[in-house]
């Protein structure tokens, strides 16, 4: 009986914790529609974000993204060949990058580098007072700092995305090379028939809300950051970990609703 | 208490308005109440120094005078206006006639000293001075002698370059009123009162009024026009630093004499 209790509580702790966590989510998501698209706009500073963000992940973007479409066609051919369904590694790689593995990779890896750097630089910004300074400086900290992050991690995801699948393709093809020998332009071709329009547009539409989610998560940990350094090294910690569940969150309604509307 | 106290003050400097005009403020963080009945004017030209213990909300008092905490209750007036009536951009207008040298600095990380000087003058557009933004980041970095700074990014000065930094971008928009946090703070004795002279040659040149949180007593001793001792919430006693020095009260007296 009290183990059952004990559980109750451990439960129900967890679930006001989870509960908590959407509404400051939520509460920080509506400020941001509130002040974040209002005029003045800092135009400069989101393109000073996109570079920061988006242009400074395309090494990291790009070596993973090469070896996952690379493992991918070495692990499925095999299997492929032994069915003699070799002829199909082309379309099954680039439906499988397109659809899935392009947005959710990049979505997780920029999770941890770019949520996490957020949440940390606006973490000490906060300890140190520097966000104090920016306001008593003539600026709206949060659309200076909060609004433009947002904004940039939203248009960057899907730029880095595409970037991905099209790495991650030359990945495959390398991976096809190897064992086989695969013309390109045969397997451009293969690739391009496979692919339809509704393998592209929903995985295209879901990286936007990627974005948002990373941005939004970890802008809302960094600047709602308790006082001290331990207070910013826990933060950048659970933006990442609440970043990559929002993500996975995110693909699995996308994958319903697409689903749903009889696109798969 | 507090109100006697200002009217002495009121008897001292007559036929002035104040700069900042403090009745009855009230802050309170949950059942920790910092300012009870907080009670302060401060004139034009006068350096008033506020001294007391760690914690007691000294910080939060100067926080509220430039809008950064809201206070509970109580009448807050800086430069003939309440505080609490101000829409944002009355509030940031106001802002561009107060400095505030932040306690850590607050020197932004990711950009330059040069940088770090021109923020303020470029995000305060409607306030007008005269000169180019770097004539006005060489002047303010010549006023604190740290003109070979200019590029150099913040994690690579001391603890007493910083200081002196975050001096200068206060007194960049060439505010009426500078509002001190604790500036010596962590600092050498002689690099102290190097800063403590600092301050007193800016004041002198730029003819400011400031508040000045602190706990140096040296400090105290050569700043201090007027020095308020914040106690429970309210302002104790009030005095210049003779007066208070010899003041019999033990926790004056406890204050000064640790």
């Amino acid at each position: 009986m009290t183990t059952t209790r004990k559980s109750d509580t451990i439960f129900s702790k967890a679930f006001d914790e989870f509960l908590s966590e959407i509404a400051e989510l939520a509460s920080f998501a509506a400020r941001f529609f509130r002040e974040g698209i209002k005029p003045p706009y800092e135009f400069k500073e989101v393109l000073n974000q996109c570079y920061e963000i988006g242009i400074k992940s395309f090494i990291l973007v790009s070596i993973t993204a090469f070896i996952l479409g690379l493992v991918l066609v070495m692990q499925s051919r095999p299997t492929m060949v032994e069915f003699g369904a070799g002829s199909f590694l082309p379309a099954m790689s680039s439906i499988s990058i397109v659809r899935e593995i392009g947005p959710l990779v990049t979505a997780l890896i920029c999770a941890g580098k770019i949520g996490s750097g957020i949440s940390a630089e606006l973490g000490s910004m906060k300890v140190t007072e520097q966000i104090d300074a920016m306001e008593v400086s003539g600026t709206n900290p949060f659309k200076y700092l909060v609004a433009t992050r947002i904004l940039a991690t939203t248009l960057m995801i899907p730029v880095l995305t595409v970037y991905a699948d099209c790495i991650s393709l030359i990945g495959a093809f390398t991976g096809s090379n190897i064992k086989d020998d695969v013309n390109l332009t045969f397997y451009i071709n293969r690739v391009f028939e496979a692919l339809h329009y509704t393998d592209i547009a929903p995985a295209f539409i879901k990286t936007f809300f990627f974005g948002f989610i990373i941005g939004l998560v970890g802008c809302t940990k960094g600047y709602n950051s308790k006082k001290g350094t331990e207070g910013v090294g826990k933060a950048a910690n659970v933006s990442v970990v609440v970043a990559m569940v929002g993500v996975i969150i995110i693909d699995m309604v996308v994958t319903q609703i697409t689903s749903m509307l009889g696109y798969l | 208490m507090a109100t006697e106290l200002n009217s002495a003050a009121d008897q001292k400097v007559t036929g002035k308005e104040p700069v900042i005009e403090i009745g009855h403020l009230k802050k309170a963080f949950g059942d920790n109440v910092v300012l009870s009945d907080f009670n302060l004017k401060i004139y034009e030209g006068e350096n008033v120094v506020v001294m007391g213990k760690s914690g007691i909300g000294k910080t939060i008092l100067i926080k509220c005078i430039i809008g950064l905490v809201k206070p509970d209750g109580g009448l807050l007036k800086v430069f003939g206006k309440d505080i609490s009536k101000l829409n944002h951009q009355e509030l940031d207008d106001m802002r561009t006639r107060i400095g505030f040298v932040f306690q850590s600095s607050a020197l932004y990380d990711s950009m330059t000293v040069r940088q770090n000087l021109e923020f303020p003058l470029r995000r305060h557009r409607r306030k007008k001075i005269t000169g180019t933004l770097d004539e006005l980041v060489r002047e303010a970095l010549h006023n604190v002698g740290l003109e070979n700074t200019i590029d150099l990014m913040p994690s690579e000065l001391s603890g007493g370059m910083r200081k002196r930094i975050g001096i200068a971008r206060s007194l960049i928009l060439k505010p009426e009123l500078v509002l001190y946090d604790e500036p010596t703070t962590g600092l050498d004795p002689i690099t102290s009162e190097e800063i403590t002279r600092l301050i007193m040659d800016l004041q002198q040149k730029y003819k400011t009024t400031a508040i000045i949180i602190t706990h140096d007593t040296v400090m105290a001793r050569e700043a201090a026009n007027r020095i308020v001792f914040l106690w429970k919430g309210i302002a104790y006693k009030e005095g210049t630093y003779d007066e208070l020095i010899h003041d019999q009260d033990s926790e004056i007296k406890h204050f000064f004499t640790r």
